[in-house]
C-alpha cells in the first residue's frame, strides 16, 4: 500500500514491481494456471454448454433456456433439491451441536480422553461408500437393528427407514452424521483448547455457570473454528452422492435422490451433457447465493473492523 | 501393404491369422459375473486360438457404469481395440463423431446381411448404409418366472399367463408367499412396464408408441389398461423390498416369492442354483400371453486405430465373434440366444428353446434400446421408479408417460 501512495514513484519503476520476488511468481504460476483453467474456465465452459442441446459429446447447437425449463418441470429434479434441503439444514444443525457438545465433554478433563476421541474420530477414516454400505446392512429390517431388538423379545418394535419413502433421507442423516461429527468434535476440541485458562478462571470469579460460559463466552470466541466447521460441513453436504449410491441407490424409487447424482446420471447414463450441465449449474449457482452474502459479511465487515 | 491385409481378410479371415504377427487386443466389456464371465472366456478362447492374444478388459459393474468408462476411453485418445455396447443407439453419436471402425468390407464379405436373424439387429448397427458393430447375442426382457414351490406350497398349479398369474396371488399371499418379486430399480421397475406393455397394450400399440413416438397412443385407452394392470403388479410386488436383480430372482429361487418379471439372464441365475426348468421352476416368455419377444443384446464396437495392424486384427477378430462355433458355445454359456439362425442349438435348456422357437417364427419386436435414445430411457426409469415406490395413480403416471414419449427424440 505505502509504495503506491508514495508521490515520488515514477511509472519506469512498475515493471521492477511486477519482477520483485520473480521466483516465487514464477513457482505459483502452474497453480495460478490451474486455478484459471481448470476452475473458472471449466465452469465458464460447463454454465456456456448448460445453454446447448448437447447429449453425448458436447456440441453447439443453441437451444436457450430448454435445459432449464425441463429441469424445473423434472419431478426428480425438485425431489433433488427438497431432499438436499432436508438433508443440508439438518445435517449442518445437528453435526454442529453434536460436534460441539461432545468436544465440550471431552473438554472437562474426563478419563480416557484420548480413547474416546479416538472412538469417534475413526469413522472419519471410512469412505463413504462404507458408510452407506455399513448402515444399509444395519438398517435392513431383516437382518440389522431392527431384527437384533425384536430377537431381545420386543417383538413390535419397527426400525426401518431405509424402505420408506418418507424417512429414507433421516436413514441417510444418521449414516453422515455418525462420519462426520467425528472430525467436528476435533476440531472443536482444538479450539476450546485454545482458549485461554484465565477466560475460565474470570468467569469462575464472576459466578457465571459452566453451561451459560460456554453459550455466552467460548462460543463467540471461537467464532473461527465455526466457520472452518461449517465451511467443512456445506461442502460436504453440496457434494453428497457416494453415501446415496452406497446405501439406497436413491431409492425407494426416487425418494433419495440428490442433485449431484442426478448431475452424473444425466450426463453419462441418459447420455444428455446438456440436461446434466444445466443440473451443475443450478448447483452451482445455490453455492454462490449462499456464499457471496457470507464472504460478503465475512472480508467486507473485516476492513469495517 | 494395406492391399495385401485387405486381401488377407476379404480372403478369409479366420486362416489369414496364423500367418500374421500376433497381435493383442484389449477388448472392454461388463460381463463380470459367474456365467457372464465363462462366455466372454469362449471369445478369449477363440481368438487365442487363432494365434492373436486378448488382453481382457472387464469392467465391473452394469452397464450403466461400464458405459462412461468406455466412451470417455474412446473421446478422450485412448481407445480400446474393442469394446460391448448395446447395440441401438447409444454409440449414434461416436459414429457420428467418425469415432468407430466402419465393418461394412467384413460384412460383405461374410455375408451378415443373410445370416443375421433377426435382420433388425444388423439394422441397429448400421448407420447411412454402413455397418458399425457385431451382434453377438439376444437378450429379451419379457419373461415371467415362477417358482413351483411357492404355488406347492399354497396348493396351486402354476400359472400359465400372467392373467392366471394376477388370480392366483390371492392365495399366494393368503400362505404368506409374496407373489411377485420386485428389485426396487427404475431400470427393473421399467422392464417390467415394458413386458406388461407388450402382454396387455398388444404389439401394435406398442411398435407405435416406442418406434413411432406416437403420443396420443400413449394416451389412449391401450395404455390405459396398460396403467392399470401396472397398479395391480405394484400390489402384488408392495412387500418386495430387495434392489438388486439377482436377489428377486433369489426370492423366486428359494420359493419366498411366486414369480419375478426378468429378462432371459435370469436363467444363468436358476442354473447356479442348480435348479431344473419345468421342475423347479417355470419362465413365461412373453407373460405367456403374446408370444413375443423384444431383441435386444449384446454388440461389439471396433474404435478407430492409426496402426492399420491393428485395424486388421480388429475386423478379423469381428469376423470370428459372429462365426457358427463361436456363436454356439458363447451363447450356450450366456444363455442368450445366438445371432444367427442357422446353426445347431439342441444342447440349450427348455427355456433358451422357447426363445429360439419364437424367434424362427418371426415374434419380434426390436428393444427399447433400439428405438428410444438413453434420455428418454432414463426419463421413463425415473417415471417407473417413482411410480412403482409411490401411489402415483395410473392416470397420472399415464399422463407422464405421454408427455415423455411426445418429447421424445
Amino acid at each position: 500500500m505505502t509504495v503506491i501512495s508514495d508521490p515520488l514513484m515514477h511509472p519506469t519503476k512498475r515493471p521492477r514491481r511486477l519482477f520483485k520476488n520473480l521466483m516465487a511468481k514464477l513457482a505459483s504460476i502452474p497453480m495460478i494456471l490451474t486455478a484459471v483453467v481448470v476452475f473458472v474456465g471449466g465452469t465458464a465452459w460447463t454454465v456456456l454448454y448448460s445453454f446447448t442441446g448437447s447429449r453425448m459429446l458436447p456440441k453447439t447447437n443453441w437451444v436457450g433456456l430448454d435445459q432449464y425449463e425441463r429441469l424445473w418441470s423434472s419431478d426428480r429434479w425438485i425431489i433433488s433439491i427438497t431432499n438436499l434441503g432436508i438433508y443440508g439444514s439438518c445435517s449442518l444443525v445437528l453435526t454442529l451441536v453434536i460436534g460441539f457438545s461432545l468436544a465440550a465433554c471431552l473438554d472437562r478433563k474426563i478419563r480416557f480422553e484420548s480413547a474416546f476421541r479416538s472412538i469417534f474420530l475413526y469413522p472419519f477414516a471410512l469412505s463413504f461408500v462404507v458408510t452407506g454400505l455399513a448402515w444399509q446392512w444395519i438398517l435392513n429390517p431383516d437382518f440389522g437393528l431392527q431384527s437384533v431388538v425384536r430377537g431381545w423379545g420386543w417383538e413390535s418394535f419397527v426400525f426401518n427407514p431405509l424402505n420408506d419413502a418418507n424417512t429414507v433421507i433421516y436413514g441417510l442423516l444418521i449414516a453422515g452424521l455418525w462420519q462426520g461429527t467425528g472430525l467436528i468434535m476435533c476440531i472443536m476440541l482444538a479450539g476450546l483448547r485454545g482458549i485461554d485458562e484465565d477466560i475460565w478462571k474470570a468467569t469462575r470469579v464472576d459466578g457465571i455457570g459452566t453451561i451459560k460460559t460456554y453459550i455466552v463466552v467460548i462460543i463467540p470466541m471461537m467464532r473461527p473454528v465455526f466457520i472452518t466447521s461449517l465451511v467443512l460441513i456445506a461442502s460436504g453436504i453440496i457434494k453428497l452422492y457416494d453415501l446415496v449410491v452406497a446405501q439406497t441407490g436413491g431409492g425407494p424409487g426416487l425418494a433419495s435422490e440428490v442433485p449431484a447424482k442426478y448431475v452424473i446420471e444425466y450426463m453419462f447414463r441418459a447420455q444428455n451433457l446438456g440436461q446434466g450441465f444445466a443440473a451443475s449449474t443450478m448447483m452451482l449457482c445455490s453455492v454462490v447465493v449462499i456464499m457471496i452474502p457470507w464472504a460478503y459479511l465475512e472480508f467486507g465487515g473485516r476492513k469495517r473492523g | 501393404m494395406s492391399k495385401i491385409l485387405k486381401s488377407l481378410l476379404v480372403g478369409s479371415a479366420l486362416v489369414a491369422a496364423p500367418a500374421s504377427q500376433a497381435i493383442e487386443l484389449e477388448v472392454t466389456h461388463w460381463w463380470t459375473s459367474g456365467g457372464e464371465a465363462a462366455a466372454v472366456s469362449k471369445f478369449a478362447d477363440a481368438w487365442n486360438a487363432t494365434g492373436n492374444s486378448w488382453l481382457d478388459g472387464a469392467i465391473a459393474g452394469s452397464g450403466g457404469t461400464a458405459r462412461p468408462i468406455i466412451i470417455s476411453r474412446i473421446l478422450g485418445g485412448d481407445p480400446m481395440a474393442a469394446t460391448q455396447l448395446n447395440h441401438g443407439r447409444q454409440a449414434e453419436e461416436l459414429i457420428e463423431a467418425g469415432l468407430l471402425l466402419d465393418l461394412s468390407d467384413v460384412a460383405e464379405a461374410g455375408g451378415w446381411a443373410d445370416i443375421v436373424n433377426p435382420s433388425a439387429l444388423l439394422e441397429s448397427c448400421t448407420l447411412d448404409g454402413k455397418i458399425y458393430c457385431v451382434p453377438v447375442n439376444i437378450h429379451s426382457a419379457q419373461w415371467l418366472w415362477l417358482s413351483h414351490a411357492a404355488y406347492e406350497n399354497a396348493g396351486l398349479d402354476v400359472p400359465n399367463d400372467w392373467n392366471e398369474f394376477v388370480g392366483s396371488a390371492g392365495a399366494l399371499q393368503a400362505a404368506g408367499t409374496l407373489p411377485l418379486a420386485m428389485g426396487q430399480q427404475g431400470w427393473q421397475q421399467n422392464l417390467a412396464f415394458g413386458a406388461i406393455t407388450i402382454a396387455v397394450a398388444g404389439t401394435e400399440a406398442w411398435r407405435e408408441v416406442t418406434v413411432n413416438k406416437n403420443a396420443e397412443v400413449a394416451a389412449g385407452p391401450e395404455y390405459t389398461a396398460v396403467f392399470e394392470a401396472m397398479v395391480d403388479a405394484r400390489k402384488l410386488a408392495s412387500e418386495s423390498n430387495v434392489q438388486d436383480w439377482n436377489q428377486a430372482t433369489n426370492m423366486v429361487i428359494t420359493g419366498t416369492a411366486g414369480g419375478q418379471l426378468m429378462g432371459d439372464w435370469a436363467q444363468g441365475e436358476f442354473a447356479v442354483a442348480g435348479q431344473v426348468e419345468g421342475v423347479d421352476y417355470s419362465c413365461l416368455p412373453g407373460l405367456g400371453l403374446n408370444d413375443i419377444l423384444d431383441t435386444g443384446g449384446d454388440a461389439f464396437y471396433f474404435p478407430v486405430n492409426d496402426d492399420p495392424a491393428i485395424t486388421a486384427a480388429q475386423k478379423e477378430l469381428a469376423a470370428l465373434l459372429i462365426s457358427p462355433e463361436v456363436q454356439v458355445s458363447f451363447n450356450l454359456a450366456k444363455g442368450s440366444l445366438p445371432v444367427r439362425g442357422d446353426i445347431d442349438m439342441s444342447s440349450a435348456n427348455g427355456c433358451m428353446q422357447k426363445g429360439l422357437k419364437i424367434l424362427a417364427n418371426g415374434g419380434i419386436l426390436p428393444s427399447g434400446d433400439q428405438s428410444l435414445s438413453a434420455d428418454t430411457q432414463t426419463q421413463i426409469e425415473d417415471l417407473m421408479a417413482q411410480f412403482w415406490s409411490g401411489d402415483m395413480s395410473a392416470a397420472d403416471a399415464q399422463d407422464d408417460y405421454a408427455q415423455l414419449i411426445k418429447k421424445a427424440d
